[in-house]
Formats: C-alpha cells, sequence, structure tokens
C-alpha cells in the first residue's frame, strides 16, 4: 500500500476523469457554437505560456499563485479522507484562518517581521484548527456527524468575517474591508514585481513532504489511516477511535487555516468580505482527484489553478464563457466521485478490443 | 445409477500465474447429492463457476442431458435449469421474499408488476419442498436460515433441476443445517440433483451420495461415504495424513488469570445479552464455552476485551480490575484476542500484512521510534512470523484480503501469540478455516496453554469446545447454564444444555 501510492497506474482513473471531463465539456462548447479546440488552446496558452510585461505577470507563476492555496487546502481535506472524515468545512476554516492572521497583521505593530509574520501565520492555523476543532470535537464526544457540522460551521464563519469586515475592525474608507496589514506580516514575493509568486507556494510545498512522511513514515499517519480503512478493528487494535478523528479534523484544519492565511498575508494583504468564494469546495475535487497521493494532489492543485487562470485569457482570446470552467470542473468531479463510470467505459472497452485477437483465433465450440 | 445429468470433461482454467482448473472431470447423477470437497483454493468454486457461466473454461466441455452445451453467462445457466445458491446471499434485503424470488424473472403486462400469480407459486413451491417460508415477509426480518431457503426457492422458480450450493453451512447454526438437510434430501426425491460445494468433512459424510475431492485444482479422487471415512477425506484434501483429534496432556492449572464477576452486558437492541455471568480461567487450562450462537457469547467476549462496556460486574485479570471499555488496557495486562469477526475487527483489509501483523502494537518500538515508523523492522518482523505460523502468501507486502480465509486467520493468531500472552480469547477460532490451517491453529491453542497461558475458548463449533476444552461451560440465554470437566463430558447433554433443557441433561 505504501509503496503502491506512488505507482503511476493507479493515476489513471484521475487522469481518465480529466479527459472525459475535457472530452464532454467540448463536447458543450461544440453544441452552443464555440471552437473547443481553440477555448482549450487560448486556456492553456493563458495558463502557462504567456510571457510577462512589464505591468502583467508571468501566466505560469500566476498559476503557481492560483495553485497554492488548492494544494494547501486539499492536502487538508485529505487527511480528514485517510481518517474517514469528510471536512467539508475547509472554505469556514479558511474564512477563520484569514480573520485571525489579518488580525494580528494590522493589530499588533512595532514587531520585526521574523517575530510579527510567525506570529500572523500562527494565528491563522490555530483559528483553522479551532473552528475544524469543534467539529471533531463534537464528533468524538457526540457522534455529530462531521459533514454537518462543518457545513453548519461554514455559515457561521462567513458571518462572523461579515460581521468583522463591516463592524469592528471596518477601516475608515468606503468599502468594507480591514485596514492593511503591517509590512512586517506580509509573506514576501519570491520575484519581482510585477509578478506574485509569493512564499505560500514554498509552505506548500513543505506542506505536501510533511504530509507525505506524516502518511507514509508517522505512526500518527497509520493510526489515521488505520481508523479511517476499519474503524473497529482499529478500536479492537487498541487505537483511540475518537481521539484519532479529533487529531485528524485538527490537522485538517491546520492546513485550511494556513491557506487562508497564506492568501491574505501574501497577496491581499487585507481582509475583504468575500475573497475567495468557492475555494475550500474546488479544493475538495482538487482533493479527490488527488487521490490522497501527495505528487497526485499537487498536481491536481496545478491542473486547476492554471484553469482559473488562464479562463481569463481563454473568454478574451477564444470567446469562450468562462464559465465552461466550471462545466470542466463538475464533470471532473462527477467522474471522480463514481470512478466506476470511468472504470466501465474506459477500461472495459480497451480490455475488449484487446481480448478480442485472440478469441477470434480460436473460435467458439 | 441413471446417466449423467452433467458431464464436465477435461476442464481447464488457468488465471494469471496458476491453473485454477486443471483438466477436472466431474459427472452428477439424476437424483443424487453429489459434493465437492476441497480446501479453500482448491478450485472448487472456479468449476462451479465456469458451469454457471460466470467464467469461460481455457479447455474442456460441459455435457448436460446428453448434449454439449456453451455456457457464456448467468442467464444461460437458468435457461438450462442450472440453479446456484452463493456463498453470499444475493438477496435484497428491505424487499419482500416473493419480491426477491422474481426479480430478473419478472411477469407482467402493460409493464404492470403481476405478484399475484408468483406469490402463489412462491407458496406452492415452499410447500412442496418443505421449504417453510412467509412470501409476505420482508428477507431483512428474516433469520440466515431462511433467507437462504429463499435462495433456493429463486433457484426451483426459474425451474432449476440442478442446484449448486456454494459453502451453503458456512452461515448456519447447528439446527439450520440440520433443517438444510432435510430440504436438500426432499429435493433429490423429486428428482433435482444438487452439487454441494464444502471443506467440512462431517457434513459431506452426513449428506453426499458421492464425493468428489480436489486439491490444487485437480481432482484427486472420487469415493463415497460409505467407502470413506473423515480422516481418509482429510488426508486426500491435504495431501498428507490429518491429526484430526488433538492431542493434549492433562492440564495444570496454576493460579487464577481471568474471573469475571456477575457480567452483565446489554446487546446493540438493548436487551440483555449476559445476565450475570461469574467464572474463572486459571494459567494453563482451557475453558471452553459452548453455546448455540446467539445466546451472548459475542457480547461477553466483548466486554472481557473492553469492547464493550458492561452494565454491571467485573473483569478482573490476575486479580486487577480490567478498566471497562479500554482494549488498549486490556493488551497492555497481557490479553491477546482472536475476534471471532475477523473482517470487522481482526483485520484492516486493504492494508499489506506485514502492518496487519503489528496492529496493535506499530505504535511502539520496535516498530516505531519519536513517532517513526520502521517500515524495515515490521518487514521483518512480519517475514519471521510468516515462517513461524506458516501463514502462505507471496510475501509480506501483499494486502491481506488477498490471501485465503485459512491463512488471514492464520495470520491473526500469529499476531494475537506473538505479544507476551497471559490470557488468550479465542472466540470462533476457526470459522471458515481449511482443515490443514484449523489443525494447526488447535495445536498452537494447546500449545500456548501448555507454555501457561489461560485460554477462553469460544466456540460454535461443539467439537471444537469438546475437543480443546480442558473444562466446558454451556451458555444458553445469557447464562452458564452447566459446566463439564472436559475429558468426561457427553457430547448429547452438552447438546441438551446447549438448547436449555438443564433438567433432561442434569444427573
Amino acid at each position: 500500500m505504501i509503496r503502491r501510492w506512488f505507482w503511476l497506474g493507479s493515476a489513471w482513473p484521475a487522469v481518465a476523469s480529466v479527459l472525459m471531463a475535457l472530452a464532454l465539456a467540448a463536447l458543450v462548447m461544440v453544441i452552443t457554437g464555440s471552437d473547443p479546440l481553440a477555448a482549450y488552446g487560448a486556456l492553456f496558452q493563458g495558463a502557462f505560456l504567456r510571457p510577462g510585461t512589464a505591468t502583467r505577470p508571468t501566466a505560469f507563476f500566476e498559476t503557481l499563485v492560483s495553485a497554492t492555496p488548492y494544494l494547501i487546502l486539499a492536502l487538508g481535506i485529505s487527511i480528514g479522507f485517510a481518517a474517514g472524515l469528510f471536512n467539508i468545512g475547509a472554505e469556514g476554516q479558511l474564512y477563520m484562518g484569514a480573520l485571525a492572521s489579518v488580525s494580528v497583521g494590522f493589530l499588533v505593530k512595532g514587531l520585526p517581521w521574523f517575530v510579527h509574520l510567525p506570529l500572523a501565520i500562527a494565528a491563522g492555523v490555530l483559528a483553522g484548527v479551532i473552528w475544524a476543532g469543534i467539529a471533531g470535537w463534537l464528533k468524538a464526544t457526540r457522534d455529530a456527524p462531521e459533514v454537518v457540522t462543518t457545513i453548519m460551521l461554514n455559515y457561521i464563519a462567513y458571518a462572523v468575517v461579515n460581521y468583522m469586515v463591516n463592524g469592528p475592525l471596518r477601516h475608515t474608507g468606503t468599502a468594507p474591508r480591514t485596514p492593511d496589514i503591517e509590512p512586517s506580516a506580509v509573506l514576501p514575493t519570491l520575484l519581482p514585481p510585477p509578478e506574485r509568486l509569493h512564499w505560500g507556494l514554498i509552505l506548500a510545498i513543505a506542506c505536501a513532504v510533511g504530509y507525505y512522511l506524516l502518511m507514509n513514515r508517522s505512526a500518527l499517519g497509520l493510526q489515521i489511516r488505520l481508523v479511517g480503512e476499519n474503524r473497529h478493528a482499529a478500536r479492537y487494535a487498541g487505537i483511540n477511535v475518537n481521539g484519532t478523528y479529533l487529531i485528524a479534523m485538527v490537522l485538517s484544519g491546520a492546513l485550511c487555516g494556513l491557506a487562508g492565511a497564506v492568501e491574505v498575508l501574501a497577496l491581499y494583504r487585507y481582509l475583504p468580505t468575500e475573497f475567495t468564494v468557492g475555494y475550500g469546495f474546488d479544493s475538495i475535487a482538487v482533493a479527490l482527484l488527488g487521490q490522497g497521493n501527495p505528487i497526485g494532489i499537487a498536481l491536481a492543485a496545478l491542473l486547476f489553478g492554471a484553469m482559473a487562470n488562464g479562463s481569463g485569457f481563454m473568454q478574451f482570446s477564444a470567446g469562450v464563457s468562462n464559465y465552461i470552467i466550471a462545466v470542466v470542473q463538475a464533470f471532473i468531479i462527477v467522474f471522480v466521485a463514481a470512478p466506476g463510470i470511468a472504470r466501465d467505459v474506459l477500461v472495459n472497452w480497451w480490455a475488449r478490443r484487446i481480448r478480442r485477437k485472440p478469441a477470434a483465433q480460436g473460435g467458439e465450440a | 445409477m441413471s446417466e449423467p445429468v452433467l458431464h464436465m470433461r477435461n476442464i481447464t482454467k488457468r488465471f494469471p500465474g496458476v491453473v485454477a482448473n486443471d483438466h477436472i472431470c466431474f459427472d452428477l447423477n439424476k437424483g443424487e447429492i453429489h459434493a465437492l470437497l476441497g480446501e479453500n483454493g482448491a478450485g472448487k468454486t472456479t468449476l462451479m463457476n465456469i458451469f454457471y457461466g460466470l467464467y469461460q473454461p481455457d479447455e474442456g466441455e460441459i455435457w448436460l442431458n446428453g448434449r454439449r452445451v456453451t455456457i457464456h453467462s448467468p442467464r444461460d445457466a437458468i435457461a438450462l435449469g442450472i440453479g446456484m445458491v452463493h456463498q453470499h446471499f444475493t438477496l435484497v434485503p428491505t424487499l419482500s421474499v416473493t419480491e426477491n424470488v422474481i426479480l430478473g424473472a419478472e411477469t407482467g403486462q402493460l409493464g404492470i408488476l403481476d405478484t399475484r400469480s408468483p406469490r402463489a407459486r412462491v407458496a406452492a413451491i415452499a410447500q412442496e419442498y418443505g421449504l417453510e417460508v412467509d412470501p409476505d415477509a420482508l428477507v431483512r426480518t428474516l433469520p440466515v436460515g431462511v433467507q437462504q431457503r429463499v435462495e433456493i426457492i429463486k433457484a426451483l422458480y426459474r425451474n432449476a433441476q440442478v442446484l449448486i450450493l456454494d459453502e451453503p453451512t458456512a452461515v448456519l447454526t447447528p439446527l439450520e443445517v440440520e433443517r438444510l438437510f432435510a430440504t436438500l434430501r426432499a429435493l433429490v426425491q423429486r428428482g433435482v440433483s444438487i452439487i454441494f460445494i464444502s471443506h467440512k468433512l462431517k457434513e459431506v459424510m452426513a449428506i453426499a451420495d458421492r464425493i468428489t475431492v480436489l486439491r490444487q485444482g485437480r481432482v484427486v479422487g472420487s469415493t463415497t461415504p460409505a467407502e470413506a471415512d473423515e480422516a481418509k477425506l482429510a488426508s486426500m484434501m491435504v495431501g498428507r495424513p490429518v491429526m484430526l483429534q488433538v492431542e493434549k496432556a492433562p492440564a495444570q492449572p496454576g493460579e487464577v488469570v481471568l474471573s469475571v464477576h456477575n457480567l452483565k452486558v446489554m446487546s446493540d437492541r438493548r436487551a440483555v445479552a449476559v445476565d450475570g455471568v461469574s467464572f474463572e480461567v486459571r494459567a494453563g487450562e482451557i475453558i471452553g464455552i459452548a453455546g448455540v450462537e446467539g445466546n451472548g457469547q459475542s457480547e461477553l467476549v466483548e466486554a472481557i476485551t473492553g469492547l464493550r462496556p458492561p452494565v454491571h460486574g467485573e473483569v478482573l485479570l490476575c486479580g486487577r480490575p480490567l478498566p471497562h471499555a479500554l482494549p488498549r488496557a486490556a493488551i497492555e495486562a497481557g490479553m491477546s484476542h482472536v475476534p471471532e469477526d475477523r473482517h470487522k475487527y481482526g483485520m484492516v483489509a486493504q492494508q499489506p500484512l506485514f502492518v496487519n501483523l503489528v496492529l496493535s502494537t506499530f505504535h511502539k518500538p520496535p516498530f516505531a521510534r519519536r513517532g517513526l515508523l520502521s517500515l524495515r523492522t515490521m518487514r521483518e518482523h512480519a517475514r519471521r512470523l510468516i515462517r513461524e505460523f506458516d501463514v502462505r502468501t507471496p510475501n509480506e507486502q501483499v494486502r491481506i484480503a488477498s490471501l485465503s480465509g485459512g491463512n488471514q486467520q492464520k495470520a491473526v493468531v500469529a499476531r494475537e501469540f506473538s505479544r507476551p500472552m497471559r490470557l488468550l480469547v479465542a472466540a470462533q477460532p476457526t470459522r471458515g478455516v481449511d482443515v490443514g490451517s484449523i489443525e494447526f491453529i488447535h495445536k498452537r491453542i494447546v500449545q500456548a496453554r501448555d507454555q501457561g497461558a489461560a485460554v477462553l475458548l469460544v466456540s460454535a463449533e461443539l467439537d471444537e469446545v469438546m475437543s480443546l476444552s480442558d473444562r466446558i461451560l454451556v451458555m444458553f440465554k445469557g447464562k452458564i447454564v452447566g459446566e463439564r470437566d472436559g475429558r468426561s463430558a457427553d457430547r448429547a447433554e452438552i447438546g441438551l444444555l446447549m438448547m436449555g433443557k438443564a433438567e433432561e441433561a442434569s444427573t
């Protein structure tokens, strides 16, 4: 199992899902009178190839910027999956993380960056931990389904952020938003402007490495997976199943909170009311597509980042509405959530073709 | 005998790396019960899946009623009058008996389902063959034995003349087995021919007219219950002489290891499952708990091992009370537990064998240091246990789900025996396990006793309890209704106690 994760062959259902989603979305474009080849060409160009100018950042680096939160969130969601938990609250944990980080970022003043920045990040992580921890605690002690509690906590998080940004934390300008964070709390960029590529990418890659070590090399990771795969056997073997649920939820929330911290400390540098609507939900699809494998999750995050970043250019140059990206993502979710479809359509068809040859020679009795 | 209904000639089926069936010849006469006997993995189920159209043979011919046939699918098989009752039932629990029977063979007009005439036919079939069942009952409300009757009715409804039963007794209680055998006898009297797949010697001896033994994909030989005995069949199956009787020296009981005081435990349905049970198990002795399944044995074991909190009473291990519902405390105190439900509790199916062999110890040295796993130590440990406990596996890295039932169970036993052991709780330790593995596991249990462990054995197989136990407790409706010495116990008397007839048994 541990080794099999890195066997490329196990990635084919995810690859097939993406290809089938792209093909079906192309069909939608043909029906609606657009040219899918031109659209996908422009999408690819806008996501990877377009060079930067004095005012416009390089396309590929912007794709990495978009992929960064997807990667961190999807890793967090994947830890939940490993324990058999469906953390739909990534969005809420992201919001609370962003709120906490920005608050520390502008309320605390006069600290050197090497204290202030880690403190702001830690605040975001802690907020995610608390927000997910509530759901984990309810699951562990009251057997409350985490699917329900995390969804409800999302709404509470939206409301809390809305209230804080419109009320106590509102800056003096016209738009409802917080003041800018202190320069000492900014997560710096890696390249000079106009590039926006920032240290969050490095943090995200470090998280992926940490995820790999946790899941494949640590006793805690094995404990989480045993609980996820067979909680009865885990309990029989002496594992504290409820405690493991809480730990997995807390780790999941920590990463989601970190994603929120990174987004606001690196890119916005203040907190608007609605800043990333849907990242926490799209990342569930990224996690499903990545199948628990850190490299797979990273590639899936890159794909979603590319689609998010390239869709603007696609709309501009090929005249295809960027809503088609939502169609592609929806199809991906359908195929990943129902892997049987991909298996039946592709593998059986392929296998039948291979099998037909010897059968034709042998004949039937 | 009349001419064969079925004649399978030189059937060969190869899977990657293994010949599952190697030129197998098998025939079936009209109105006979022909048993197909063999260990798990001997090729019995493959052969029958070929006959039922689930696999295509690579070589060989199938002749049915004197005609050569090619069976492409179960649909073809059904059309040819072949019915199969699988080991795991294929019923829809939320539908009624009649609805389940007609599923896939619905009749009706203009898309409106006709249930009245099928209902009458189901009732008629049930009556004719003595398959007592209510056509309107929901399947999920029926006991396993009755669900099996529904499966048989399903086959008869489709006019099956040849009936294949794959390990039909695996899920039944002794009483239900009796009922099933009566049904099978009624069926053959009415001209149905039956193929009875099993690895249980006693049952095959009791029900079969003829017995064909398979080993490693080949026919070892055919015989009849009159010519053979259990020992001969066992050695044909395994390929070497097998000790069916466990040899053991008299017990030398030492100090009390487990003592259970007035234990009261509720079932999942919140009924009293264990009702004030007290007993002791000493070092160096095997206490066997006999009883028909569902009389509180499972709940008793779960309470002792910490999987289920008792509502009243105490469990003491070496004089110290065990905290309720904390399996790790029991493990740390030296308890080993072979669980009755291997798939639910005993293993994590998708994990490799070497992980399953350290399920309760992976978090401690030498398998983990400072929170990091040592996969190499785990694998070395696994290789040692695989050798010592004769687990048949390509290597230690395969998923445990890919092993046969007997080898999975040997892996569970290996894991539990690999820890320092003061008390062994073995619940149904040989369920779904082949003869060779049963012999091995029994030997190991006696060996554990001789090395000074206290052993609590719970089994629905009365023979197992009788042959292993130094003392036998009989459980009925949550209470211990009798205690007998293991050497002098009388099988019939224990049987009466198991049915709650203490007054008839007591002398």
